[in-house]
């Protein structure tokens, strides 16, 4: 291996060794100050985040199993900065008693999944995208599980890998079906070799199947809320933002150039799934009643609108999507931040309990507000650019139907939105929330959302880049 | 920094001061004071605007600045004015003042009131400077959203499905005109350029029928929900009675202008062929909002809902009158718009100075006030008249314009709905008469009200600067008129190139 071999796989290779280090720091870190394991492994993490702006090579490794681009570097640069901002909301739950012992843990654990989906994003070839997605999955259901003396967060636990077992079974029938009839799993060659014939589509059908579990993409989604309710809510962000990113990451990187063939084909199976996945997500969260079910309902129908960018195969649609997952880290970490805050200063987390929150803590009722908004697309947040692109990109090949249904969908979705919103500014409330502040390392990720959430939509210039990185099928 | 630009940037700043200050009490002088600089800002703007066309400049818009945003799909910030835009920028500004003023003694969370309601003027500046579809857009969603925090804190009784009704209806309109939006750009160069969301280069193409046929019904019911189209209007009522005092002046005087704006500037003027071909549905449903508007006024007994029912047929008017595409009801159109915009608001901020002091807006429990509180009555009356046409009140001269435009229509069609239309006028003066005889006139049913104050000082200033405007536009249409009638010329002149009658 020369230098420049470690160079294309620098982001994967300096996560690795951040993970030992970790482990490193755990053994032979005084055992009265394990609580700094944190700042060390989110500086660590920090600069590995700046590291992966740096310009880097691209290119191809083991004989084209591994694949590095100017389009892929940037996926894994928006899933640091996501990893990052979760990072820093951990903080002050692993603060908490219960948590001491096992901190190191945490940060190993979702390391390690991160390294999965890197590769997985960087993968050339079937198996290498398999490896990814089992190691990004794994670890993340212990993670599920680590509030473990919780019967819920067990349940998750379990739910979780049991879940991700199957889909991973339909996700390899579907490949042995590909391997079968093209007779190779390098992406290039299944692309050359990929015809109309039933088995092929067949086969298409199960890999779709399987990655739509992991995005939760309705009709396999029924895991979802269970598992995000379940989970500490540090782990349900990371779950609702980071995999489901990737997991959209790597399916749009595979459909554009593995099956563009079959277009028609993907492109039906989109257009249905995407208006079940947002109506229904819609619909249920209206009925929810814990915030972090509530969320999980809206990442489901968030889901469903990101699809408008893949139906396309458009450049412009690629774009789009790689711009709404930023945005869309921004808004839900955002979103999740105070719901975590919150948790973690009071235990709450009903709507019920954030009845006239803006009376006592008038700043996060405000950054939930703009977080809320740019979720469901209202100017002038981050949301609003990223949902008109991802219409314009649907639009673009005359799917005008499709964004008809989608921006209805954004009504409903603006209705409960708008519910969390009416009960902490309008509903009066005997014993709201009382005040309290918050510590640094909550404060600061806030800001940072917030940043974001304002930021990235006027900034024309982190769209231009990113659809410059772009390809259409 | 552009003049235009200016329009925005000076409410940011001001709700950048108001967030900054400590001390509420300060909030509503800063409010008035950055309002006041916008108003001038506007008298200045007219001025150059008259001065420039003086000067022999036929541009369509002046003061054009263009800023390159996204360039990849070709947005761009484009801001440019018009003889219309400036009228509907000086009412804007007309409105918000008189705004700040009428809501000078609201105490509950007043920092956060006047945000909202700045931030909502702000996104009704930047709608009627803008001529890029995209910003036009943005700052749309933009003046709708503070509504549903203004209706449902601030707001009275049932003021939470209120917001909650407004808030998803506009919505659900800005959704239809989204793909509306959307259809029009990618038809935006039949012939393979590049595309654009500038307005006047897409007036400029043709774009093709079969588009038309499907966007401008979009993009028409979506501008045509927030100007009260029937049956999508439902939100109105409801939300005007809710609304405090100063929301709903901004909203029934401004707000729903944007509609009907919208519907000219950018589905008919860009879609000529399609409106001319489906004007007729559209020109039904506006009749019928006009007559039901009138007739809905007249059942009910509460103050705001009858100005909310009347602002329906009012309104409905200024859609029925863009839908007749010719010069004269054009004209009639846009002035309607803005002696509409006055006077309601007019209404609405004396309703709430009423209510101030009765604390009751159902005019059975009120009488004999005209003895009382003279000066608020005096008002009341005036914009009564407005309402209902008085000749020297602004209200005449834009539904005669109106009138005298869609009866020149040989059609016979055109000519029969224009009858029926002319006859809400008197049904206008029934419930306006009507409540005048019994609000103002008549003995004294109440006994708590003959001590009641009459107007303070900032209530006379909101209340002054809306009549001066009524009656300057009743007595003198003509500088306004000639002013909208230059800018309309490009637009009459593409729809009669499109269409032969």
């Amino acid at each position: 291996m020369s230098s420049g071999t470690f160079l294309i796989m620098r982001h994967e290779l300096l996560l690795i060794a951040a993970a030992l280090l970790v482990l490193i720091a755990e053994i032979f870190w005084n055992p009265d100050k394990k609580g700094s394991i944190s700042l060390f492994s989110i500086i660590l993490f920090g600069v590995i985040t700046i590291i992966g702006f740096l310009p880097s090579p691209s290119g191809s490794l083991f004989g084209g199993m591994y694949v590095s681009t100017g389009t892929r570097l940037i996926m894994k640069n928006i899933l640091n900065i996501g990893v990052l901002l979760v990072f820093i909301q951990s903080v002050t739950w692993l603060k908490k008693e219960e948590n001491s012992e096992k901190i190191s843990e945490y940060f190993l654990l979702l390391l390690s999944t991160l390294v999965g989906m890197n590769f997985m994003i960087s993968a050339g070839h079937f198996l290498i995208f398999y490896i990814g997605i089992e190691l990004a999955t794994i670890p993340i259901a212990a993670l599920a599980a680590y509030d473990r003396f919780k019967n819920k967060s067990a349940e998750a636990g379990i739910k979780l890998i049991l879940s991700s077992a199957l889909s991973s079974g339909v996700l390899l029938y579907g490949l042995s079906m590909i391997y079968g009839t093209t007779g190779t799993l390098y992406f290039s060659e299944v692309a050359t070799h990929f015809g109309n014939t039933n088995l092929q589509t067949l086969g298409f059908i199960f890999f779709f199947a399987g990655m739509a579990f992991k995005i939760s993409i309705v009709p396999f989604h029924l895991w979802t809320a269970d598992v995000y309710e379940g989970s500490p809510v540090n782990i349900t962000s990371y779950l609702s933002v980071i995999s489901k990113g990737a997991a959209l990451f790597i399916l749009i990187i595979i459909l554009f150039t593995v099956f563009p063939i079959i277009i028609a084909t993907w492109q039906k199976t989109i257009f249905v799934t995407s208006i079940l996945t947002m109506t229904i997500g819609n619909l249920f969260a209206i009925r929810q009643q814990n915030l972090k079910r509530f969320l999980a309902f809206s990442s489901i129908s968030q889901a469903g609108y990101i699809l408008l960018g893949l139906i396309g195969g458009n450049q412009l649609g690629m774009a789009s999507v790689i711009y709404y997952i930023l945005v869309y880290i921004f808004s839900n970490l955002g979103a999740f931040g105070v719901v975590t805050a919150i948790s973690n200063a009071t235990g709450k987390e009903n709507i019920d309990d954030y009845n006239g929150l803006y009376h006592t803590n008038p700043k996060l009722s405000l950054i939930m507000t703009l977080a809320l908004f740019s979720l469901a697309g209202i100017p002038p947040v981050a949301g609003f650019f990223g949902k008109f692109f991802l219409f314009t990109a649907a639009a673009q090949k005359g799917f005008y139907l499709l964004v008809l249904i989608a921006v209805l969908n954004t009504i409903i979705s603006l209705f409960y939105y708008l519910l969390v919103v009416k009960a902490m500014f309008i509903n009066k409330n005997e014993t709201p929330i009382t005040m309290f502040k918050s510590d640094f390392s909550t404060r600061f990720a806030l800001g940072l959302c917030v940043i974001g959430i304002v930021v990235t939509g006027f900034a024309s210039i982190i769209f231009e880049v990113i659809r410059n990185l772009s390809f259409g099928v | 920094m552009d003049i235009l630009s200016l329009f925005v940037v000076i409410p940011v700043l001001t709700i950048t001061a108001i967030l900054l200050l400590k001390d509420t009490q300060q909030v509503r002088l800063i409010s008035a004071f950055g309002m006041g600089l916008q108003l001038l800002m506007a008298i200045s703007l007219v001025i150059l605007y008259l001065t420039a066309r003086h000067a022999g400049n036929n541009d369509e818009m002046l003061f054009v600045k263009d800023y390159l945003w996204f360039k990849s799909l070709n947005i761009h910030y484009t801001v440019g004015a018009d003889g219309i835009s400036v009228a509907m920028i000086t009412l804007t500004s007309l409105v918000v003042f008189a705004g700040i003023f009428a809501s000078w003694e609201v105490e509950f969370l007043r920092k956060e009131f006047f945000v909202s309601l700045i931030l909502l003027a702000t996104g009704v500046f930047g709608f009627f400077i803008s001529i890029d579809l995209f910003t036009m857009f943005l700052f749309y969603e933009l003046a709708v959203i503070p509504m549903y925090l203004l209706i449902g804190i601030w707001g009275t009784g049932p003021k939470e499905y209120s917001a909650m009704k407004l808030t998803l209806m506009l919505m659900g309109g800005s959704a239809l005109l989204l793909v509306g939006l959307l259809g029009i750009y990618f038809n935006s160069s039949p012939d393979g350029s590049r595309l654009t969301f500038n307005i006047l280069e897409i007036s400029k193409v043709v774009i093709p029928l079969p588009a038309q046929r499907i966007f401008f019904p979009l993009t028409f019911v979506g501008f045509g929900v927030l100007g009260a189209l029937f049956p999508f209007h439902t939100w109105s009522p409801d939300g005007h009675a809710s609304a405090p005092t100063a929301v709903s002046m901004l909203h029934a005087g401004v707000l729903m202008k944007l509609g009907g704006y919208g519907a000219f500037r950018v589905a008919i003027f860009l879609m000529p062929q399609a409106a001319h071909e489906l004007s007729w549905i559209f020109i039904i449903l506006t009749s019928i909002s006009v007559i039901y508007g009138a007739f809905g006024a007249i059942a009910q007994k509460d103050l705001k809902y009858i100005n909310a029912y009347s602002s329906v047929s009012h309104c409905g008017l200024v859609l029925f009158a863009v839908l007749m595409m010719n010069q004269t009801a054009m004209n009639g159109a846009i002035i309607q718009m803005i002696s509409h915009g006055l006077m309601t608001a007019l209404f609405f901020a004396l309703i709430g100075m009423l209510y101030g002091r009765t604390h009751t807006r159902m005019i059975n429990e009120m009488g004999g006030l005209m003895k009382i509180i003279p000066f608020l009555s005096v008002c009341y009356v005036i914009a009564g008249l407005a309402s209902l046409g008085l000749p020297g009140l602004s209200g005449f001269v834009a539904e005669m314009t109106i009138f005298v435009g869609a009866f020149q229509h040989p059609d016979l069609f055109y000519r029969i709905v224009t009858v029926l239309a002319v006859s809400s006028i008197v049904i206008t003066a029934v419930y306006i008469l009507r409540v005048i005889a019994i609000l103002l006139l008549g003995p004294t049913t109440n006994e708590h009200f003959e001590h009641l104050p009459d107007a303070k000082w900032f209530e006379k200033i909101s209340a002054v600067t809306l009549i001066g405007s009524v009656a300057a536009i009743g007595l003198a249409p003509f500088w306004l008129s000639a002013m909208i009638g230059t800018s309309l010329h490009p637009i009459i002149e593409k729809i009669l190139s499109l269409n032969p009658f």
